[in-house]
């Protein structure tokens, strides 16, 4: 039998109007037993409260009052409604692009891009009469899946960077070709310091614009010759600029709030003519080695991080080199004296950033756990299967830390001496 | 060990601003270029520091500027004598061309003004050279050709090879600036030429205030019934769609583990 379920409207008209005089059959037909209200012989309205509720999630029944639930068994799958309801939108022949280039740290879409293609939806849908399309260009190794999602309706992907070319002089000439062949009507960037806030500058620079630099809302104004105003932060963020919106767009994060209501088609378009590579006065020589420990655990971006889980420390600390992880620590660690007070993380220690966090023996301690809020993926080793931080984990192991640590370095230093022979 | 080609740095300082008095001082990340460009000069016999200012002096800014000789303790230092709310870069341009330095310093952004940061990109597009961005520290300059380190976000650094003439922006990744004396500051002389300034007339149409709080953005939450709202407001952080392995051996963990660090790249 097919998946796809079939809904008689009026059989659930029926169903919700109990004065109806068909409403108990039709409950029934609809496999949602007995209605649970009636008028009885007297003319007293009866209830039958088994009919009605659903189970919770510790095996009780719960009776929602809300109205949205008439029958014993609404079928679960709200989750899954809610993906779906998500407008398709494809838009044929845009009347203009709006370009974006997303920093797409780690290879996905940050936040901050996608505050950012919110702006652009908001540049691209002004006007219903001349749809415009946002064009996203990507770098070559990203690994987002839901484009669409964002609200991207193109997508240009680049092709890879030559090694110990520098990076901007990479994509500049391509996104010189990108403005030659779709002419967007405005270029979008993140202003920050992940390569968005470089690139943008190079990039006005090169088409010859002067770019509107921390821009962090827009408003449409008709006096302007794009008919959009905008205000930036300018001088350390003492001063709020209002102007006419220029062609490139430096924009701050929460610019403008990301899309969430409709899907885009992410089409991928192709660049035609790459230009030739050209001579470049700057060679890249690749990330130099930084020790882990001197990075401030606030921008750290990978942290092995103990609790009182931990039962040896020798073997944590060894960890935490051979991963190349910033060390942090939970309260209790550090109040036992395992770790030095500047290494705690969370309400009371420092807020991390981390995009990956590795919980070794810690609970989730609510002072914890929003001290970790802003990382992007979660790794727990721990004991106990029913702890918080295993709820907040994306990947939870359950096992004792030392071994599940000490295969783990081992794993690493198999893999590193296999790289480094290749 | 070097040629005796001289290798003059140029560093373009600005006036500061005082984040809560909104006094003049030293620019922050100016001053960080001064340092950076005394450690040079430390390093290499034949490298010559020259500060150059744009801008209008008056007794107010004075004291401010002055800090940067104090700093070097440098006899002089240039000051392109530009109106209030000129535009700097066609100054600075034809000054830079004509005086050739192998290297020149700025800082990243500005403290007062519109503060975008694009001077240094303006300027190497103006004079043809590369421009790199947050420098944090020049390791070596041999044969015409500078070794420096690029702080990258989240304290990582990557070492770039740049063939001078090249401008480097300077942020708060680079060294500490250290104090300005007081006495060489005060003795220090100003190398004066009064430039014809071309009024920024753009930024003259724009409207400038102080800066408003910007709005925290509301949690939105987008529910039919009482009951998704009251679940939304009174859930606890949680995955929910997360991996749990129970009951697996410490390798396969550890494989697990693994297999994901690999796919976000954070080993190297
Ligand atoms: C005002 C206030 C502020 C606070 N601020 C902070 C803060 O900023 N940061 C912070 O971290 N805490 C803070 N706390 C403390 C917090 O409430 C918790 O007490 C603390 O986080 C718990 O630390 P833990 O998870 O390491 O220890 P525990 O809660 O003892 O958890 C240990 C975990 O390790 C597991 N385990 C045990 N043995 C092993 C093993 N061999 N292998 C694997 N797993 C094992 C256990 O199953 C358990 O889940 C604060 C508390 C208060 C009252």
């Amino acid at each position: 039998m097919s998946e796809l379920k079939r809904r008689n409207p009026r059989l659930e008209w029926i169903a919700r109007n109990r004065l109806h005089p068909e409403h108990a059959s039709v409950l029934a037909t609809l496999g949602q037993g007995q209605a649970s209200e009636w008028q009885g012989p007297n003319g007293l309205r009866r209830k039958n409260p088994h009919a009605i509720g659903f189970m919770g999630p510790n095996g009780i029944k719960r009776i929602d009052r809300s109205g949205a639930q008439q029958g014993s068994a609404r079928q679960a799958g709200g989750a899954a409604q809610v993906q779906e309801s998500r407008r398709a939108v494809v838009i044929e022949s845009p009347a203009f692009y709006i370009a974006v280039v997303p920093d797409m740290t780690g290879g996905r879409l940050s936040s901050h891009d996608k505050d950012l293609l919110g702006l652009a939806r908001q540049l691209a849908d002004a006007k219903e009469d001349v749809p415009g399309a946002v064009l996203a260009i990507l770098p070559a190794e990203h690994r987002e899946q839901q484009l669409g999602d964002a609200g991207i309706d193109r997508v240009i992907i680049l092709p890879e960077a030559p090694a110990g070319q520098f990076g901007p002089d990479h994509q500049l000439p391509l996104l010189e070709s990108v403005e030659r062949t779709f002419g967007p009507r405005h270029w979008l960037v993140p202003d920050s310091a992940l390569g968005g806030g470089d690139l943008g500058r190079r990039l006005a620079m090169r088409l010859q614009e002067r770019p509107a630099t921390g821009v962090w809302r827009i408003e449409p104004d008709d006096s302007a010759p794009l008919g959009w105003g905008c205000t930036a932060r300018g001088a350390a963020d003492s001063l709020d600029i209002q102007r006419p919106l220029p062609r490139v767009v430096l924009a701050l994060a929460e610019c403008a709030e990301p899309v969430d209501q409709s899907r885009h088609a992410a089409e991928a378009l192709t660049l035609e003519g790459t230009p030739s590579a050209f001579a470049t006065r700057i060679n890249d020589q690749g990330a130099v080695a930084v020790d882990p420990a001197s990075i401030a655990l606030a921008e750290a971006e990978f942290i092995l991080s103990g609790g009182n889980g931990v039962k040896d420390w020798e073997g944590f600390h060894q960890a935490a080199k051979a991963l190349g992880a910033t060390e942090g620590a939970s309260r209790v660690a550090v109040d036992d004296g395992f770790m030095a007070r500047d290494r705690q993380v969370g309400a009371s220690g420092t807020w991390v950033t981390a995009r990956v966090y590795l919980a070794v023996g810690i609970s989730g301690a609510i002072q914890h756990l929003q001290g970790i809020q802003s990382c992007d993926k979660v790794i727990a080793i721990n004991m106990d299967a029913g702890c918080d931080m295993i709820k907040r984990a994306d990947l939870a192991v359950i096992g004792d830390s030392t071994q599940i640590l000490a295969a783990l370095v081992a794993k690493v230093q198999q893999q590193g001496g296999a790289r480094d022979a290749a | 060990m070097q040629p005796d080609k001289a290798l003059d740095i140029a560093v373009l300082v600005s006036l500061g601003r005082h984040p809560l008095t909104g006094r003049p001082r030293r620019a922050d990340h100016d001053a960080r270029g001064v340092e950076l460009a005394l450690g040079v000069e430390s390093q290499y016999a034949n490298a010559q520091l020259e500060l150059v200012h744009a801008g209008a002096c008056n007794t107010e800014s004075e004291t401010a500027l002055r800090s940067y000789p104090g700093m070097a303790g440098l006899p002089s230092m240039t000051l392109l004598e530009q109106e209030e709310g000129a535009d700097v870069i066609p100054v600075l341009g034809d000054y830079l061309a004509q005086r050739e330095p192998q290297l020149v310093l700025t800082g990243c952004r500005a403290e007062r003004g519109e503060g975008s940061g694009l001077l240094p990109y303006a300027l190497a597009e103006r004079l043809g050279w590369p421009v790199v961005n947050n420098l944090a520290v020049i390791e070596r300059i041999e044969n015409g050709v500078a070794t420096v380190l690029q702080a990258l976000p989240r304290g990582q650094r990557k070492r770039l090879q740049v063939r001078l003439p090249a401008l480097m922006s300077v942020d708060s990744a680079a060294p500490a600036p250290r104090q300005s004396a007081f006495g060489p500051a005060r003795r220090a002389q100003f190398d004066s030429q009064a430039l014809a300034s071309e009024p920024d007339a753009e930024l003259a149409q724009w409207s400038l205030s102080a800066a408003r709080k910007r709005p925290k953005r509301l949690k939105i939450v987008k529910a039919a019934s009482a009951r998704e709202r009251f679940k939304a407001a009174a859930a606890k952080a949680e995955g929910g769609s997360g991996q749990v392995l129970d009951g697996v051996s410490a390798d396969q963990g550890a494989d697990a583990i693994l297999k994901l660090l690999n796919e976000e790249g954070v080993l190297r």
